[in-house]
């Protein structure tokens, strides 16, 4: 029984993605898209939020989104894995429930 | 798998339309089902055939329906959301004396059940809004 949590808001805006990594379990999925992807970036303020959680939960960035931003993929916090449309499906497949952190 | 959407908010507004737009395109084109896209609150805007985005810009209305026409969507809008915001259909029209309506091709206007229907009939349900 595993959950997938979804993050569409930069945690520089809003505070689901702090909401969201604290109040999900172990062994869950985190998926970062639209403004999201902000979360997925080294030398922010919340990246030891992120690096704390990628030992027992698996965190992901959308990468389209991602580069839609002009981000490179180089800045991408270590153990952050990025997927596309079809990966983000495959992760609504592999887990029981998606939970929309909105 | 059967999956069904729930879209929160209107299209151009941020990125929710878009993204289950892409979302429900790509499990269609990895042999799932759709069991029904669901528009609520701002979400409603999507099923206006009265837009016109510039040329060079993505139709996400048009989108929509291209999509259903091609795989047969259900693409339903929340009847009480669609009332506050003004998008009508034949039925609306005539049970609230409007003059006209507007509602997109392949788009039909229904109840909050229809979403409860889509919770209970599909193996997931993905929520897109802001």
């Amino acid at each position: 029984m595993s959950d997938l949590h979804t993050v569409n808001k930069s945690p520089f805006e809003k505070n689901s993605l702090e909401s969201c990594l604290r109040l999900s379990k172990a062994g869950s999925a985190i998926l970062l898209y639209e403004d999201g992807v902000y979360g997925a970036l080294k030398g922010t303020a919340v990246e030891n939020m992120i690096a704390s959680v990628v030992a027992d939960k698996k965190v992901y960035v959308l990468g389209p989104d991602y580069k839609a931003r002009g981000l490179d993929e180089s800045r991408i916090i270590d153990g952050v894995e990025v997927v596309d449309y079809a990966g983000f499906v495959d992760l609504v497949e592999a887990n029981d429930k998606v939970q929309a952190w909105v | 798998m059967k999956f069904s959407i729930q879209v929160n908010e209107g299209p151009y507004q941020h990125q929710a339309s878009d993204s289950a737009y892409q979302f429900t395109k790509a499990a269609l084109e990895k042999g799932h089902e759709c069991f029904r896209v669901f528009f609520y609150h701002d979400g409603v805007l999507n099923g206006t055939r009265l837009t016109t985005p510039p040329q060079d810009d993505r139709n996400i209305v048009k989108n929509w329906t291209d999509l259903a026409e091609e795989y047969d969507l259900d693409l339903v809008v929340c009847v009480a959301a669609a009332q506050r915001r003004g998008i009508v259909d034949d039925g609306e029209a005539e049970r609230n004396g409007k003059d006209a309506t507007n509602i997109a091709p392949r788009f039909r206007i229904s109840g909050l059940g229809q979403l409860v229907e889509a919770a209970i009939q599909s193996d997931r349900l993905v929520v897109f809004g802001d």
